[in-house]
């Protein structure tokens, strides 16, 4: 049912935590759905230095929260922006077709914390 | 691995693939054939719908094999509804309640229908059900046990309300019940429940898939789903399974309403409720417990388990490709969260204290690690 990349990040997700002192925090989800996720982000001359993930949800939401971190991470606030639902669908070697909404979830999340760096 | 998904389905028994074999190798007979191949089937398949109208206490033309419980739930209520168009032509009312089985609620689907609430306890109120009829009432189907929190509905009680209303009814209400998880544990005597319609799964009662059954006593103006040929007492044409129905005569012979396993499934909840933020939904039949845990979501913690050697279910399996909270954990008043949150435990006749005992050990784990990962 999912892939080998998904069930690696879910059993061991490398980003997962708080941040201390995050300059931005995104959420996205809501209980409906099932899911809610906070993204920490740290920011130095426009670029993500550091990123953390909070992530109650599925197998799937839990595999994207932390390739979207990965993907982000180091990257430029614009660049980051960038960063699509079906990158990291991909990146996870494709999630269920019933689970795309977990990718779109995440860069939610993302977007949510890049809007509102001042 | 461990089991405990008894409520998705069963390992079939020993004794049912034994008795099943002779019919999957050398006596493969159709049944309507009329020399000895065919006879030797046709005897097969008559003593099993004789175990099946033992265990129902009905006559033998009572009992229609199909090809699952999912079919038989839908002859029960499209057949019946088809059935009794032709007889009156006032509307079609059908009572039933808001935590049956889907292929209960999708058969209702655009027909005049009224869903009966549940309360947290998860049952329906009598009073309630007695407002709704109508002069125009025709059916009323309310499920034995509910599959993914294990609630049994009193449907005696029920049975014996439908015949007192019935005496001054211009036209009968027939009671359907979907007696699949209640098998195991409760009577399915029709004269005692008083109902018209009964419905059972051989798979869930450690027989084979693909086979189920549906009880309709004699009168009932039911008509087929399925045309053909004169099978099943003409309601469910098709040549029949004759492996499988023998093997669900044998799982029905097989049940011994053995309430055993309560004992362990107390223990489990008793232990679960030790972990913090845990809840135990309503619950009733021997073999389920439903439990909510804060800050995981239900389908992380089923992978989780799995990945630990638990094969456990989230709400129900016919739901975990929805992305909608449970019909039933809504109806007893869950919150989002709660519902999304759950996992059904489900105990069978091989489930050992052992194997408990270490699910025990494993869950605190499991649920701690994703408690980090959500940070709740």
């Amino acid at each position: 049912m999912y892939s080998e990349e998904i069930m690696k990040r879910f059993t061991n997700p490398k980003f997962f935590g708080k941040l201390d002192n995050p300059d931005l925090i995104g959420n996205a989800g809501n209980p409906q759905c099932g899911d809610l996720l906070t993204i920490y982000l740290k920011i130095s001359r426009k670029k993500i230095t550091d990123i953390k993930f909070e992530t109650l949800g599925c197998v799937s939401a839990i595999a994207a929260s932390d390739m979207v971190c990965e993907l982000a991470k180091g990257k430029t606030l614009k660049k980051a922006l960038e960063i699509s639902s079906t990158d990291i669908s991909k990146q996870l070697g494709n999630l269920p077709v019933l689970k795309v909404h977990c990718a779109q979830l995440v860069t939610q999340a993302l977007k949510d914390a890049i809007r509102k760096y001042k | 691995m461990i089991y405990l998904d008894y409520a998705a389905t069963t390992p079939i028994h020993k004794k049912v693939l034994e008795k099943m074999m002779p019919y999957l190798k050398d006596s493969y007979g159709n049944a309507s054939s009329v020399h000895r191949f065919g006879q030797e089937a046709r005897q097969a398949i008559d003593e099993s719908r004789e175990k099946l109208a033992k265990f129902l206490n009905c006559k033998l033309t009572e009992v229609i094999f199909t090809g699952s419980a999912t079919e038989a739930n839908n002859l029960a209520i499209k057949g019946l509804v088809q059935g009794i168009k032709k007889e009156k032509s006032q509307k079609i009312h059908i009572i039933t309640c808001s935590i049956e089985h889907k292929s209960i609620l999708e058969s209702c689907k655009n027909l005049n229908v009224t869903y009966l609430p549940v309360g947290i306890d998860g049952l329906i109120n009598l009073d309630d059900l007695e407002a709704e009829i109508t002069p125009d009432t025709d059916l009323v189907s309310v499920m034995y046990a509910n599959n993914e929190i294990g609630i049994i509905q009193d449907i005696e009680k029920i049975g014996k309300l439908i015949k007192k209303i019935n005496k001054n009814k211009q036209h009968k209400i027939y009671f359907h019940t979907d007696a699949v998880q209640a098998a195991n544990w409760l009577t399915c005597d029709v004269e005692k429940l008083g109902v018209d319609l009964l419905t059972l799964s051989a798979h869930k009662i450690y027989g084979p898939k693909g086979i189920g059954a549906l009880y309709v006593r004699n009168g009932t103006p039911i008509i087929p789903l399925i045309v053909g040929g004169d099978h099943e007492l003409r309601l469910r044409a098709g040549t029949e399974n004759v492996a499988n129905i023998v093997g669900m005569g044998e799982a029905i012979s097989l049940i011994s309403l053995d309430k055993s396993i309560e004992k362990l499934r107390d223990k489990l909840i008793k232990q679960v409720l030790k972990i913090d933020g845990a809840k135990i939904n309503p619950y009733g039949i021997p073999n389920i417990a439903n439990f909510s845990f804060d800050g995981i979501e239900g389908e992380a913690l089923v992978i989780s388990l799995d990945q630990q050697g638990f094969a456990v279910s989230t709400g129900s399996a016919c739901t975990s490709s929805e992305l909608v909270p449970s019909h039933v954990l809504k109806a007893i008043n869950l919150s989002d969260l709660d519902a999304h949150s759950s996992i059904r435990v489900s105990l069978g006749k091989n489930t050992t204290d052992k194997e408990i005992n270490n699910f025990l050990k494993t869950l605190p784990d499991v649920v701690d690690r994703l408690r980090q990962i959500s940070g709740r």
